[in-house]
């Protein structure tokens, strides 16, 4: 097969995309200030910024701290809340982006994730709902719906019950048992899981002797943490028989095929468009020749490959 | 939509010391790039996740650009050891830059420590056009003061202000009576916070500051240094790093 007939495409529960790279939640907003720079048209998807029922500001400033092949930030869920998303941000969107979206919705009560949920099914752009229970950021939600199996399974179960399309759970790695998690999200009727959101960090400046960040600790995101996401994507893929969406420390075309063979569907690329605002077109670029390099004509030939 | 490319190679034409902790460093790059005084790049450091976002001291149509930056930690200690004739990535230009029109006849031009750098651009800018803006420079000790003569070169009347008092007036910018001054109408800032919130406290008049926060991305994509402002929360990357003073909340 010549390299310019490889196929890219992927299927996430009915939703096809044109090829598995998606911008995570919080790294691409919602995508139109990133169409200033190139033509995001090129993507499979877009995970938009992660979305609540009222307007956030976030987290006091510094909210960024560098670390060795990654950093820390602790954004804090800034958004304008999802009726400003619906009535100005999504038509912004559309007028530069044609492939499905990805709502990321985040809440601090499980009425909150379903009537935000809810909201969000009733847009036609929106492909696939990714529930983020796995926030480290904020307190009394996000994450704390994440750590334990009863309220994964409550709040997948409650979203379920006013939603029509596909429903991804995005999972936090900071758990001790992360199949648990996710046969729990799957056994409420999850449609597929997305893993890892960041994992919980911390940096001190050793002159002043505080922490880096404001809010103390935060998400640790970036290149060093590939190799976790890859074992949970494995661990979780060969668990559950939903579809997985991979996420966590991807940066180069090669990244996303590794991903791709631990059992993700599709490939969440983060941290890296912070350094590089141009990664996902060039991953998407090089991924039919890194293809050819490794004898794959179609990427979905691929998904789970590794035993 | 025009897709505006932000990634350039530039190389290290000039990386020199000059004083204690301040250092320049001239770099080569294509023509047309840089659009207003105030912006900002952001370059890649070998070894480093993130970026370091530094003012545009200077830029010149042929695209070369001067930068001015101090050596405050690991990234900007690897910067200073580059030689000429290196290549570098910059995401440039960042940010919106000073609003040259809001000057009046005779601006103040306020710069603390390291954010006298993008002020240098703009007192050329303004005298270009025929204006009479006015530099007053604050520092916190002798071998801190830098680009001084550079200021007076541009032709601006220019006044300095040390904490020490070693050089110029004993204090703090707003200590220098050009400062009071009536017949200044309009200012342009940048330096510490705490200096841009007693400024803001002292004039009178109405003027646009110099914002520096930490960054991630330096493009607008990550929310790392939102500000909340009197038109709700802005990017200080994106939306600024120049804000109107009265777009300012002092807490």
């Amino acid at each position: 097969m010549e390299i310019k007939d490889k196929d890219l495409k992927v299927s996430l529960s009915g939703v096809e995309l044109q090829n598995p790279v998606v911008p995570a939640s919080g790294c691409f907003g919602y995508g139109y200030g990133m169409a200033e720079y190139y033509d995001i048209d090129c993507l499979g998807s877009i995970s938009f910024k992660g979305t609540t029922l009222h307007p956030r500001f976030g987290n006091p400033l510094p909210r960024v701290a560098e670390c060795e092949a990654g950093m820390i930030n602790s954004v804090g869920l800034q958004n304008p809340g999802i009726d400003k998303v619906i009535s100005e941000e999504l038509p912004r969107m559309r007028q530069c982006f044609h492939q499905p979206i990805i709502a990321n919705i985040s809440g601090f009560s499980v009425d909150e994730y379903v009537e935000c949920c809810r909201r969000i099914d009733a847009e036609e752009q929106v492909a696939i709902i990714e529930l983020n229970v796995s926030c480290p950021n904020v307190h009394g939600g996000g994450m704390s719906f994440g750590t334990q199996c009863e309220s994964v399974a409550e709040v997948t179960r409650a979203v379920k019950q006013v939603t029509t399309k596909p429903l991804y759970v995005k999972l936090s790695p900071n758990v001790t048992d992360i199949v648990a998690i996710a046969r729990s999200a799957e056994d409420a009727g999850a449609d597929g899981i997305c893993l890892i959101n960041t994992m919980l960090g911390m940096r001190i400046d050793v002159r002043t002797r505080k922490p880096v960040i404001a809010n103390v600790m935060g998400g640790f995101s970036g290149d060093a943490i590939f190799p976790v996401a890859v074992r949970m994507v494995y661990q979780v893929a060969k668990a559950c028989s939903i579809p997985v969406m991979g996420c966590g420390g991807v940066s180069t075309a090669r990244d996303v095929i590794e991903m791709m063979m631990a059992g993700a569907t599709a490939v969440q690329v983060g941290a890296a468009n912070l350094r590089d605002p141009y990664a996902c077109p060039r991953i998407i670029e090089s991924l039919p020749a890194e293809m050819e390099r490794l004898g794959i004509d179609r990427l979905a030939d691929i998904i789970g490959v590794c035993p | 939509m025009n897709k505006k490319n932000i990634e350039y190679t530039y190389t290290v034409i000039e990386n020199r010391q000059l004083t204690a902790k301040t250092w320049l460093m001239r770099l080569a790059g294509p023509a047309g790039v840089i659009e207003a005084p105030g912006q900002f790049v952001n370059i890649a450091v070998d070894g480093k996740y993130l970026r370091r976002p530094i003012s545009i001291c200077d830029y010149e149509a042929d695209g070369e650009i001067t930068l001015l930056y101090d050596v405050v930690g690991d990234g900007t200690e690897i910067m200073s050891r580059w030689q000429a004739g290196r290549e570098v990535s910059l995401l440039a230009p960042l940010g919106n830059g000073f609003d040259c029109s809001a000057s009046g006849d005779s601006p103040l031009l306020i710069g603390g420590g390291i954010g006298i750098a993008p002020l240098y651009k703009l007192a050329k800018m303004l005298i270009a056009e025929g204006k009479r803006p006015v530099v007053v420079l604050g520092f916190n000790s002798a071998r801190e003061v830098v680009w001084v003569d550079e200021f007076r070169a541009t032709g601006a009347e220019t006044h300095v202000a040390t904490v020490s008092g070693e050089v110029g007036t004993k204090g703090f910018v707003t200590d220098v009576e050009a400062c009071r001054d009536a017949a200044h109408g309009y200012f342009y800032s940048c330096g510490p916070m705490p200096m841009l919130r007693a400024l803001c406290n002292v004039m009178a008049v109405d003027g646009e500051l110099s914002l520096d926060e930490r960054m991630a991305c330096g493009f607008g994509v990550c929310m790392c240094c939102s500000l909340a402002t009197t038109d709700g929360a802005r990017r200080i990357c994106k939306d600024g790093p120049v804000f109107k003073k009265s777009e300012l909340i002092w807490k």
